[in-house]
């Protein structure tokens, strides 16, 4: 049997050998263009910036679809799943609520005091408005980096460094910015790092992305680790990006020098998301404009990160 | 007069003659747009916290060149790598490189071993899936961790099992890109 046609040599034919020998130099050419591409845009990542936010400006309305869609069927399966052990979901649901209810009334109690307190040292705190809320309409799913697009952008005043939140905690922040959509540096993407402090105390750490769906929290202070798995981390409001005291991950994990947690806000969840403005602005551009110090190389490698 | 056995030219089901006209723009267009939408998808799919889905692109390239050796051009990755540049999350022209440099490789095994069946090129894309996986790591600027590795076991095991579905769906394209586009008479 003949080999078919794509599988024969070339054989004398002076064109075939011509035309096998081109298409071997332009793929060749190809690779080396990809390759000088790829160290152009490792070496400057914002080069391509304005190709990418078109192309994301351009897919933003289809991924607006397939998240309604994706909200819908999660919401099912959850129905679903609901279903199965509901008897004792509902005793064990039931005891909760009770307890719930008792520390409500506890924590009633300390926000009023909270209030007193805060008048009498004529604090006032303003709640702040969202810039902009969207739906994530899509993400890098094949790549280790950890992206995710927002279907709204610099016209509806997004801008780079804003940090992103739902109403579980801290998402991520925001990279890059086209007109009708922006790119998000997820937490766990390994170039983001965040200050974060306990809930109950001021242990204060980095929660640092692996870039394998868990933060790495890495204390300040070394020692003795005080830390216990179910710990939960909010933002310290350290570095002027985010506001403090929003939730941020849960300690699943103790290492020697911190832990590996969990994100609360889990983008695979995440329906809504609301862009909030910068904390403290004057500290961010503090920070960015002292080029060389090294709390700048920890709060910012994931703004220089392509 | 009635036919004796099937015809004698058993591949002109697929390869056009008197009333199997192909449509040209389907015939020439398929395999692009299904690359194309292979690399758009996982985008708009999912937001997980790790990469579990594997390159879709990458997936059906690999798929369209061991199906139908010869359609695409060996020039092929710079387009379509760019294009799925654009959505990956990847720096650009990561995938610029290593498409081409597949198809490169590919070309090198075809003239190597013509004769293959579909155990040789399952393991042939198998490798250049996991080898595509981990350099696309390499790559991506991110510093290089242990955890990044084992969380891409996953992504690695799934992308080697979506081969034989996607080779199947692939020929059903081809069947589709080749079918008749018009019945005379």
């Amino acid at each position: 049997m003949a080999p078919p046609s794509s599988r024969r040599s070339s054989g004398f034919s002076k064109k075939a050998q011509y035309s096998v020998f081109t298409g071997y130099l332009l793929a060749g050419l190809g690779a080396l263009l990809g390759l000088a591409l790829l160290v152009l845009s490792l070496w400057q990542p914002a080069a391509f910036a304005p190709l990418r936010s078109g192309a994301s400006d351009a897919i933003a309305p289809v991924g607006t679809g397939t998240a309604q869609v994706r909200d819908a069927s999660g919401s099912t399966w959850q129905n679903i799943k609901a279903y199965w052990n509901a008897g004792s979901q509902n005793a064990a649901l039931r005891k909760e609520v009770e307890e719930a209810r008792i520390r409500l009334k506890e924590v009633e109690a300390v926000a009023q005091e909270n209030e007193r307190l805060k008048s009498l040292v004529a604090l006032s705190e303003s709640e702040i408005e969202p810039v902009a809320v969207a739906r994530l309409v899509g993400s890098s799913p094949t790549s280790s980096r950890r992206f995710a697009y927002i279907g709204k952008g610099r016209s509806d005043g997004i801008e780079v460094g804003m940090p992103v939140r739902s109403a579980r905690g801290v998402v991520g922040r925001v990279l890059e910015v086209a007109r009708n959509s922006s790119r998000i540096l997820l937490l766990t993407d390994s170039e983001s790092v965040l200050p974060v402090r306990r809930s109950t105390d001021e242990t204060v750490a980095f929660a640092e992305g692996r870039g394998d769906g868990l933060l790495r929290i890495r204390l300040i202070n070394l020692g003795l680790n005080p830390l216990e798995v179910g710990d939960v981390f909010v933002t310290s409001g350290a570095g002027g990006y985010y506001r403090p005291n929003v939730a941020v991950a849960i300690l699943s994990e103790k290492t020697p020098d911190g832990g590996l947690a969990r994100l609360v806000a889990a983008p695979s969840a995440t329906d809504f998301v609301s862009v909030e403005p910068k904390f403290e602005p004057e500290a961010v551009d503090a920070s960015l404009s002292s080029e060389n110090s090294p709390f700048d190389q920890t709060e910012d490698g994931g703004e220089a990160a392509n | 007069m009635d036919r004796l056995g099937p015809p004698q030219r058993s591949a002109s089901r697929y390869s056009g003659g008197i009333n199997r006209v192909q449509n040209p723009w389907r015939a020439n267009t398929v395999p692009y747009v299904t690359i194309l939408l292979g690399s758009l998808i996982p985008t708009v799919l999912v937001a997980e916290a790790m990469p579990i889905l594997p390159p879709l692109g990458y997936l059906m390239l690999l798929c369209w060149r061991v199906m139908r050796p010869g359609f695409l051009p060996l020039w092929v990755g710079v387009p379509l790598g760019a294009f799925d540049d654009l959505f990956s999350g990847q720096p650009f022209g990561s995938a610029i490189l290593l498409w081409s440099v597949t198809m490169i490789v590919l070309e090198f095994i075809e003239t190597r071993f013509p004769w293959r069946g579909f155990w040789q090129d399952w393991f042939t894309a198998a490798i250049a899936m996991v080898l595509y996986i981990v350099f696309a790591m390499v790559v991506s600027g991110a510093p290089l961790t242990l955890p990044m590795f084992v969380a891409a076991i996953p992504q690695i095991a799934i992308a080697i099992l979506l081969y034989p579905p996607f080779a199947r769906m692939v020929a059903w394209f081809d069947m589709f890109r080749l079918a008749r586009a018009r019945r005379v008479g």
